[in-house]
């Protein structure tokens, strides 16, 4: 394993040990769009009765918004540990072992991937198990998989920026509503074609999350929609793009050593 | 052992933090296997230049080298040669003792069984091997202190920096830390750059003491020299009857000139040492009882007061 390589590994376990051995850390994210997901496939069963909605189950077509929550607490989760390590100086401890900046950063990341995956794993078993059918086969659900990964990738690197840039547990807890509210302004709960109102529509058309919503949905019950994959994808894509940028360059202020 | 035969230089060492001057252009110059003591108060700058030495922290201006290597230049190489226990324990509070040394021992490319020796002897040696496997939040903080001294020691490094490795521990752990600190130094020929506000603990531990205040240091020497450079020692004497105080004074101003003290006792500043069998001799003479004699040698913070105007204590409090 080259050195880089052994660091991310190092980090990312640790990572993942921590979260682990706290039980109110990682339950919640992990029940929470779960209860929503039951509630809300029943509450709003007869939504899909109105014509031109993709599916007869509702489920299946709110399968995809415990994914990107899930992705939102993995980024809280990370961002808030980030936080703490800065604050109680872990992260100059570290800094003064030969760790380089990216494995420290994409170590991080590693422990929101791994959170992630493990979340996408127990969402996707679930859905299947309450009878949600996947469109697009098997291939399908391990692209699920793996989109429900970067999506988590993508969130926990940016929650890792604001950890970095704000140094502290509550400024990243500050921002989550924010983060949250972006999903409720998207296509989570209904198709984009048969919002009615305008400002709704046209914000959840800009809202890049509507895409990643839109493209694990296309697998569940479209089938393999070419168009919504590569939307998807290149918004998860360029999240964790832009999210790594700016993190890289703010752990350069944050890790300042010579 | 890694052990450099270089300590630590230092020239004109500024940090501005906008209009701040945390560090206002110290020199320094510790001699390897040398225990160095930086005192002061709170915001003196003593964490400042921690950090500016262990690379964390850019200088704004000069210079400094430690173990041979530039600060600026060279921080990997520094890095490698040094150990640092930084303000208040910086420890995950979910992982084990041992799997912070696993940790920090694999950041430092050390594996195998190599890892495993180095860890068990390590636990050992701060007394934590029964309480290794048990989280981090259930230490004491001494036993935290104790950890995060084991982690500097972790790539066996020449020169340790411990930032108030002391601070909020009880006596029996703030000893055995010291006497841990007292064997690096004098057994392994460590260098220990101890930044501390006990002035005990300086007395008792550093070779050399230097006084930092508002980022610049205003008094430097051994404590004995130091503490010789303010004044010589005090003798207090309370009389049993009041009425003698007179009498006293009389007697007590042949042997120094008076000083402060308490109501009802009057205290002089010896001319020389070892003056006391002779106060106490004349006391005997003149028939005067005493019902307390009191010796006070300078302390530091009697440099302190000297050098700046104020008690460490008063100044931890502006």
């Amino acid at each position: 394993m080259s050195v880089i390589a052994h660091q991310v590994w190092l980090i990312a376990r640790r990572s993942l040990v921590r979260t682990a051995r706290q039980p109110g850390v990682w339950i919640p994210p992990l029940t929470f769009p779960l209860i929503l997901m039951a509630v809300n496939s029943n509450g709003l069963r007869a939504a899909t009765r109105l014509p031109g909605f993709p599916t007869h189950s509702f489920l299946a077509f709110f399968v995809p918004f415990a994914f990107m929550q899930g992705a939102l607490f993995a980024s809280a989760i990370a961002g808030t540990d980030l936080a703490r390590d800065i604050d109680n100086g872990f992260l100059n401890r570290l800094a003064l072992t030969p760790i380089r900046g990216a494995s420290l950063l994409l170590g991080e990341i590693g422990g929101a991937v791994g959170l992630g995956a493990i979340q996408a794993v127990v969402y996707l078993s679930i859905a299947l198990a309450a009878g949600v059918h996947i469109d697009a086969g098997v291939p399908g659900a391990v692209l699920i998989l793996v989109l429900a990964i970067l999506v988590a990738a993508g969130f926990g690197t940016l929650g890792l920026w604001l950890a970095l840039r704000t140094g502290s547990g509550e400024g990243v807890q500050s921002m989550f509503p924010l983060l949250f509210f972006l999903l409720l302004i998207s296509s989570m709960n209904m198709p984009r074609n048969l919002i009615e109102v305008s400002w709704f529509r046209d914000a959840a058309t800009v809202n890049p999350v509507s895409y990643m919503i839109e493209a694990l949905r296309s697998l569940v019950i479209v089938g393999w929609d070419g168009q919504a994959l590569a939307l998807g994808f290149g918004f998860a894509i360029a999240l964790i793009a832009l999210s790594l940028v700016l993190s890289a360059r703010q752990l350069k202020v944050r890790m300042a050593r010579t | 052992m890694n052990r450099s035969d270089k300590g630590i230089e230092v020239e004109g060492l500024v940090r501005r933090f906008k209009d701040i001057e945390a560090v206002a252009g110290i020199d320094l110059t510790i001699a390897p296997g040398e225990i160095y003591g930086f005192l002061g108060p709170n915001g003196a700058g003593k964490s400042t230049t921690v950090h500016m030495l262990t690379t964390l922290l850019p200088p704004t201006s000069g210079r400094a080298t430690v173990a041979g290597h530039d600060v600026v230049r060279q921080g990997p190489k520094v890095r490698a040669s040094i150990g640092a226990a930084l303000q208040e324990a910086a420890l995950d509070p979910f992982l084990t003792g041992r799997e912070h040394l696993r940790l920090q021992a694999s950041l430092h490319g050390i594996g195998g069984d190599a890892r495993k020796k180095l860890i068990a002897q390590l636990l050992d040696r701060v007394g934590l091997t029964q309480a290794g496997d048990r989280k981090v939040r259930t230490y004491s903080g001494g036993m935290k202190r104790r950890l995060d001294l084991a982690l500097a020691l972790i790539h066996d490094p020449s020169i340790l920096f411990l930032d108030e490795p002391t601070t909020g521990l009880d006596p029996q752990s703030r000893s055995a830390l010291w006497t841990e600190v007292n064997r690096l130094a004098r057994e392994e020929g460590v260098t220990v750059f101890l930044t501390t506000q006990y002035l005990e603990e300086a007395d008792v531990l550093a070779d050399r003491v230097g006084i930092i205040d508002h980022g610049r240091i205003v008094a430097e020497g051994t404590p004995a020299q130091l503490k010789s450079e303010i004044g010589k020692a005090t003798v207090e004497v309370v009389p049993e009857e009041h009425g003698d105080l007179p009498r006293l004074r009389g007697l007590l101003a042949r042997f120094g000139s008076e000083t402060a003290a308490r109501p009802g006792a009057f205290a002089v500043q010896l001319n020389g040492n070892g003056q006391l069998p002779d106060v106490i001799r004349a006391l005997d003479t003149e028939a005067l009882r005493a019902a307390e004699i009191n010796l006070h040698q300078p302390t530091l913070d009697d440099v302190f007061l000297a050098k700046t105007g104020r008690t460490l204590e008063g100044a931890e409090e502006e």
